[in-house]
């Protein structure tokens, strides 16, 4: 999630706020060296956790664990859990659906462990948490949102970042808050068939439609399309006021490519994913005139003025090295499943699984993460009210812009500027 | 009207791009009976051997074929020595398992180089108007590039003695070698010049669209489809099946859904096959020529 030009100044500040905290914790106080007593005495908590250190889904399953294992490190470098070491053990489900049922077994029956991590997917959490069920253990996971994962209806599943078909809410209210003079009366909308954009693209629609913004253009297209220039002269063609498109980086280059040759130019322009890519978004439109205006629905950056976020940053960079825009959101997800247990057990004074999931599926407990606070909804089977945030690209800078609390007086650019 | 016009006019311009692609692929079949699922990773590999020149050395796209075309042929040489001329037995299975080895390679090796970020190739951002629409040059040029390459290994096929060798071994490979033509010189050389095709493929794939070492998946399964439809061994059916498979979808696309583009071009492709199972212009149209 490289993401550029959010204000540097909180989040200085929080790194040093984190920073000086770290260094009181580890310098200061009897109560960590209470603690570091009572470690060494007693036997570690385990956290089971599956993910795909190996398959598809490699890249992300290795940024799953990042966010794990930072977590770990930190919370053990302070005390550990009610004072006992936390120890995650991790094992490969190399992207594999039958694997992951094998892994969450052996988990629990060979290695005894206290607590489960969800691992990495949709695909991956479901099967899962029907083993974590099977034998009453609670799993909270952070990068499995897609509908099919809340359909499953298992108490025992959390997730704690915002659910996939919840990402366009936040730029569907903000649509709908205009005054109706000057709220556009058509839009357009193109997604690809997955369970990751189609539900947010639908449900976006469907807010717009009641709020009387007609659709002009409906178009979902497999996954393997490669050609996406018929999709968007579609949407030329319809002349819709909004566009929306359930997108990646490549899909969303060629919709702006498109749009800018054929001096289309639309009052707002959306994607759920790709302008959040920051230089390599830069790198295939062609520079930052070319992406004025263009708003992308975003859940997480290291950017966020959020809860430990600047800690994040800092942990992550000094562990992994690089920059924290290098940061992938999936570790930032796995991050907060750890801030959600850590908060929850240490409200509890309990690693009790039952005791646990009481505590954390009361909508009245409210978690802080690095995605923003969350709390999980009632009914909602493990969805979280975790936020969606609108960022905007204004004057070569990607900035949030809605909802106000996060904007910090940052204003939409609307309607979008026409293509230079 | 205008507007179903420049969408068939769409296909066509990437129909060439495909064709240029795809032919590389057709023509190992023909000459040693090689699946080559490989083909994608080539271009792909091309693609980003033209960013490296172009973003590095700031070299014209087509000039830096001059370097990347050479470069993947010797690369070509390499693999078929390497990989496929071991191959003896069950030739047609086994290559798909081996060039699929070598994919991976080539896709890992991208990724560790350039990580899994898209990128696009530098293209100049002119405009032609066609139909009433706004067309980037660059389609038109790569396009124009395409037809070139495309006439060229006509001539080298038709017009020259490799050319003679080449189509003969197609013809048939044991005749061939009972003639005196070195059948393992032949193969080393075409499945060179297929990598060298699919270097200049990747330039042209990579002008007109962002792409990523994992774009080679979705590309290897759409080439395939190309030289089904066409005929394995054919390079005119390359050319005919790339250029109705481009126009189909697209048509579709903007008369009907997106969705739907690839299941009425499956579903005209099923019933050709029903009819000629060999493709459109297949083994014995190869033989023919």
């Amino acid at each position: 999630m490289a993401m550029r030009g959010i204000p540097g100044t909180v989040r200085g500040w929080g790194a040093w706020a984190a920073t000086a905290a770290v260094a009181s914790l580890l310098l200061g106080g009897g109560a960590v060296g209470a603690a570091r007593v009572r470690h060494a005495s007693q036997p570690p908590i385990i956290i089971g956790l599956s993910s795909s250190l190996t398959g598809d889904f490699s890249a992300d399953g290795k940024a799953n664990v990042q966010g794990y294992r930072l977590w770990a490190a930190y919370v053990n470098a302070h005390g550990g859990l009610l004072g006992r070491k936390v120890v995650l053990k991790i094992l490969n489900d190399n992207s594999d659906p039958s694997q992951v049922i094998t892994d969450y077994q052996s988990l629990i029956n060979q290695y005894h462990a206290n607590l489960l991590f969800g691992p990495f997917s949709t695909l991956l959490n479901p099967p899962a948490a029907s083993v974590a069920r099977r034998y009453g253990y609670m799993l909270i996971e952070g990068n499995g949102g897609g509908p099919s994962v809340f359909a499953q209806h298992n108490a025992y599943l959390f997730d704690v970042s915002s659910p996939t078909q919840n990402q366009l809410v936040a730029f569907a209210q903000w649509l709908t808050s205009l005054p109706k003079s000057e709220r556009p009366k058509t839009a357009a909308y193109a997604t690809y068939q997955d369970p990751f954009t189609q539900p947010q693209i639908d449900l976006c629609r469907k807010m717009l439609q009641a709020a009387g913004i007609k659709t002009v253009s409906y178009q979902v297209f497999p996954d393997e399309t490669t050609d996406f220039t018929p999709i968007a002269l579609k949407i030329v063609h319809s002349k819709a006021q909004v566009v929306v498109v359930g997108s990646l980086i490549n899909l969303a280059a060629a919709m702006v490519n498109t749009f800018r040759q054929q001096h289309y130019n639309p009052e707002v322009l959306s994607f759920t994913a790709g302008p959040d890519q920051g230089s390599q978004w830069l790198q295939v439109v062609g520079g930052a005139k070319m992406t004025e205006g263009i708003m992308v629905e975003i859940s997480w950056t290291p950017f966020l003025d959020t809860y430990q976020n600047a800690l994040l940053d800092h942990l992550y960079t000094s562990t992994y090295g690089g920059s924290p825009e290098s940061m992938s959101s999936d570790v930032a997800e796995t991050f907060s499943v750890g801030q959600v247990l850590q908060q929850a057990v240490e409200a509890t004074h309990s690693i009790n699984n039952a005791t646990l999931r009481a505590y954390i599926e009361n909508p009245h407990h409210v978690f802080q993460t690095v995605q923003g606070p969350v709390h999980y909804i009632a009914g909602g089977w493990g969805q979280s009210s975790a936020p969606a945030y609108i960022g905007q690209w204004q004057n070569g800078k990607l900035v949030f812009v809605y909802p106000p609390f996060i904007s910090k007086g940052a204003k939409p650019e609307f309607p979008k500027p026409n293509w230079p | 009207m205008s507007f179903i016009l420049y969408a068939i006019m769409i296909g066509i311009l990437d129909g060439g791009i495909y064709a240029l692609m795809a032919c590389g692929l057709t023509l190992v079949f023909g000459v040693m009976e090689v699946i080559n699922v490989a083909q994608g990773s080539l271009v792909i590999l091309g693609a980003y051997m033209s960013y490296v020149l172009a973003s590095t050395l700031h070299l014209n796209l087509y000039l830096g074929l001059l370097i990347t075309m050479p470069a993947t042929f010797l690369l070509g040489m390499a693999i078929e020595w390497a990989f496929l001329r071991r191959l003896r037995v069950d030739r047609i299975a086994l290559s798909i398992l081996v060039t699929y080895g070598v994919s991976l390679a080539i896709e890992g090796g991208l990724g560790m180089i350039f990580g899994d970020t898209y990128v696009a190739l530098p293209a100049p951002s002119g405009t032609f108007t066609l139909f009433g629409y706004a067309t980037p040059d660059i389609k038109l040029y790569v396009f124009l590039m395409a037809c070139a390459f495309l006439a060229g290994l006509y001539v080298l096929l038709y017009r020259t003695t490799f050319g003679a060798a080449l189509r003969a071994t197609v013809q048939n490979r044991t005749a061939a070698q009972l003639i005196g033509i070195n059948v393992e010189r032949i193969s080393t050389l075409t499945f060179a010049l297929g990598a060298a095709l699919a270097a200049a493929g990747g330039m042209a794939f990579g002008a007109t669209r962002s792409f990523h070492p994992g774009s080679a998946e979705d590309l290897i399964s759409r080439l395939l489809v190309i030289i089904v439809l066409g005929g394995f061994g054919s390079l005119g059916g390359a050319l005919v099946g790339a250029l109705l498979f481009l126009v189909v979808e697209d048509m579709v696309s903007v008369l009907i859904s997106p969705i739907w583009g690839p299941v009425v071009f499956f579903a005209g492709l099923i019933l050709i096959l029903l009819v000629r199972p060999q493709g459109l212009f297949g083994q014995l149209e190869a033989r023919r020529q």
